[in-house]
């Protein structure tokens, strides 16, 4: 069935919403506005204010009343109008959801859902166009999910809601409108990186929004004849290393593609897991695509100067063939 | 830090295949050390440095052809602190392989970023070519390529004008006879001997025939560096110089010259030996020709010639005699000297060879 990602997600949301009276969604503008990327669009008048719920304009204290909510047995998703937002939130994800089990000795349970938008590429400036999934996936005590496809987009929510700890999704601004086949049955999991297309000179690596500009460099590659494999993190906490290692063990060039700013990023994560675990299969220095390090600029050529493209992860890939 | 650059071993090499090297990084080398060793297309020679230093960095690999003027090594000259060689970039996968293949990664060359050995690279050094797929150079047509190069060069080139002398040698081959006869066996000196320090004393009076046309100019040459033309048992020949034989004494020359036939026949010439004489001596009296009008090696000047020293009927002083003689030939480029000047060299030549007991 061909369906698009935010409609995808929307059917999760319905599904989980149906399946179990403890789920509720609860964000700003996600009642009556049916949500600020229109994904909970109709789902107000399905489910009703209870479990369909607008929030005040305070990050913190609406993921804040999720963690409460969580604590006393339900199973809140809380969306986060994008990750740029997400920071006055910080404290309640950080400090509190990520730690009461842990603090508890165990006692407590936080099965909280945060979904949040993030990234660039639609002109809406520096404050609103952060790629920060590295600061999350940072964190003992959170999962952290970067659904690409629309299967991830239908199947990863239903994991993440019956996970006992905290779980992030980050879902890519870009990504609402792409259209996908949506495979029967699709998968849920939550654990697993996957290999989105198979190839034997490099591999490139790479999540979230910059999976399809990775598989449309793939192609322009493969034009030259070099065959390129494409791994999907999906999961960013914790990260899949056995997938990662078998694609650099095969292919033994490895590029790292991220939105994030490379000081700090997560490529930077990946890149020295690879050189601690599979650095005696490299055939070549390690590369990586990420984002300029400068605010994401407003200009529309200026801003895609600024991103990953296709034609950087190919010459990136060029760089390491020699 | 110096440079160490394939030199020119003669005016027909452009380039030359390293053979051996004779250093490692690290080896103090003085000058006048043979360091390398090139296969020309005339020979295996030995290649000297003209400069004391250290060895830093090998870069031809033996089994590389390279040109004339590639650099081959970098030495750190005397007083220089030496740098440590850099390891060869290879890539983790490529030495791990290397390492279990037992193929030296520092000897391939890299064709990963950067020249960097790729395990690509190790696996196809590991597998070792059999002999068949490696052509071998056939080295007489090598050889005569190389003598046609510089032969058609110096006839195209190099107006030569030829001179001839009959020269009578009864005297010097008597005092050689009684030389020879106070010395043992194996240090007899051979009458080419004696020819060959009397064109040399001969030439100190006659620097415009012992040099280098070169950039449209004559060079006069820095010592007297007489070529000798010797024939290679396969066919072919090189002219290898012995050098400063104006000076030396007969013994030493004659020494000097069975060292060079030998090492010429053996292959091991030395590259100061094989870039560097300023004239050419041919002697054919062996294979019994009476005269030879020599073609000049670009880009000397002069060549000179004896033929078969043969008993001839001699008129002298109103009388005839039979008496050995020889005949000498000069061939002389007409852009460095006349007619004139070869006339009177062979003459004094003829001269030279009458005073034996001053050679």
């Amino acid at each position: 069935m061909k369906t698009s990602y935010r409609e995808a997600m929307r059917a999760a949301l319905r599904e989980a919403l149906a399946a179990d009276p403890r789920v509720f969604l609860m964000g700003e503008d996600v009642g009556k506005y049916g949500g600020s990327y229109a994904v909970s669009k109709g789902l107000l008048e399905e489910f009703g204010p209870e479990r369909i719920r607008d929030t005040p304009l305070s990050e913190l204290a609406f993921v804040g009343a999720g963690i409460g909510a969580a604590l006393g047995g339900m199973h809140p998703i809380v969306e986060v109008m994008t990750v740029n937002f997400s920071l006055l939130a910080l404290d309640q994800i950080v400090n509190t959801a990520s730690l009461y089990r842990h603090m508890s000795g165990g006692q407590f349970s936080v099965p909280l859902v945060i979904r949040m938008a993030t990234g660039a590429g639609r002109q809406i400036a520096a404050q609103h166009s952060h790629s920060l999934e590295n600061w999350y996936a940072h964190v003992p005590g959170l999962k952290v999910l970067t659904p690409a496809t629309v299967e991830d987009a239908r199947g990863m929510l239903a994991s993440a809601l019956a996970d006992p700890d905290p779980v992030v999704i980050f879902e890519h601004a870009q990504l609402y409108n792409v259209e996908g086949e949506l495979p029967e049955p699709w998968t849920t999991d939550m654990k697993k990186a996957s290999v989105r297309r198979q190839g034997k000179d490099v591999s490139l690596i790479t999540y979230g929004g910059s999976l399809p500009k990775t598989l449309k460099a793939a192609e322009m590659l493969a034009r030259e004849g070099i065959d390129a494999e494409v791994v999907d993190l999906r999961v960013l906490r914790p990260l899949d290393d056995a997938t990662i290692m078998a694609s650099v063990a095969k292919c033994r060039r490895a590029v790292i593609i991220d939105e994030g700013w490379k000081t700090g990023s997560l490529a930077a994560e990946v890149m020295a897991r690879i050189v601690e675990q599979a650095f005696y299969e490299l055939d070549a220095p390690l590369a990586r695509v990420c984002s300029e390090e400068v605010p994401v600029p407003y200009a529309k050529h200026m801003e895609e100067a600024a991103l990953p493209q296709p034609a950087k992860i190919v010459a990136a890939v060029k760089g390491l063939l020699g | 830090m110096t440079e160490f650059k394939l030199p020119s071993l003669g005016a027909d090499m452009d380039q030359g295949k390293l053979l051996e090297w004779k250093v490692k990084p690290g080896d103090a080398v003085r000058r006048g050390q043979v360091i390398a060793l090139v296969d020309t297309s005339k020979a295996a020679v030995e290649v000297e440095i003209w400069h004391d230093g250290v060895v830093q960095e090998l870069i031809t690999q033996p089994g590389e052809t390279i040109a004339v003027g590639a650099v081959m090594a970098r030495l750190a000259t005397p007083g220089e602190v030496p740098v440590p060689a850099l390891r060869r970039p290879a890539s983790p996968a490529a030495r791990k392989r290397a390492h279990e293949l037992d193929v030296d990664i520092e000897k391939l060359a890299g064709t990963g970023p950067h020249g960097a050995v790729t395990l690509e690279d190790v696996e196809k050094a590991a597998v070792k070519p059999t002999p068949a797929a490696v052509p071998v150079p056939d080295r007489q047509a090598e050889m005569r390529k190389a003598i046609a190069a510089a032969m058609s060069r110096s006839k195209r080139e190099i107006p030569h004008y030829y001179l001839a002398e009959t020269i009578p040698m009864q005297r010097a081959m008597e005092q050689l006879a009684r030389a020879n006869a106070a010395r043992p066996v194996t240090e007899r000196v051979l009458i080419g001997a004696l020819q060959l320090k009397a064109v040399a004393l001969t030439l100190r009076q006659f620097p415009d025939l012992n040099g280098f046309w070169q950039d449209g100019a004559f060079r006069a040459g820095a010592g007297i560096h007489v070529g000798v033309a010797i024939s290679l048992r396969q066919g072919g020949l090189v002219a290898p110089a012995i050098h400063d034989v104006d000076q030396l004494s007969l013994e030493d020359l004659m020494r000097a010259l069975a060292d060079l036939v030998q090492r010429a026949r053996a292959g091991s010439l030395r590259s100061s030996e094989m870039s560097d004489p300023t004239i050419t001596v041919t002697n054919l009296g062996e294979q019994g020709v009476e005269s030879v009008f020599g073609v000049i090696y670009p880009p000397q000047v002069a060549l000179v010639g004896f033929g078969r020293i043969a008993e001839r009927a001699l008129a002298e002083g109103g009388a005839l005699r039979v008496a050995p003689v020889v005949t000498a030939t000069l061939s002389g480029d007409h852009r460095a000297s006349d007619g004139h000047r070869g006339a009177r060299f062979l003459a004094a030549l003829r001269e030279q060879l009458l005073r034996p007991e001053e050679l």
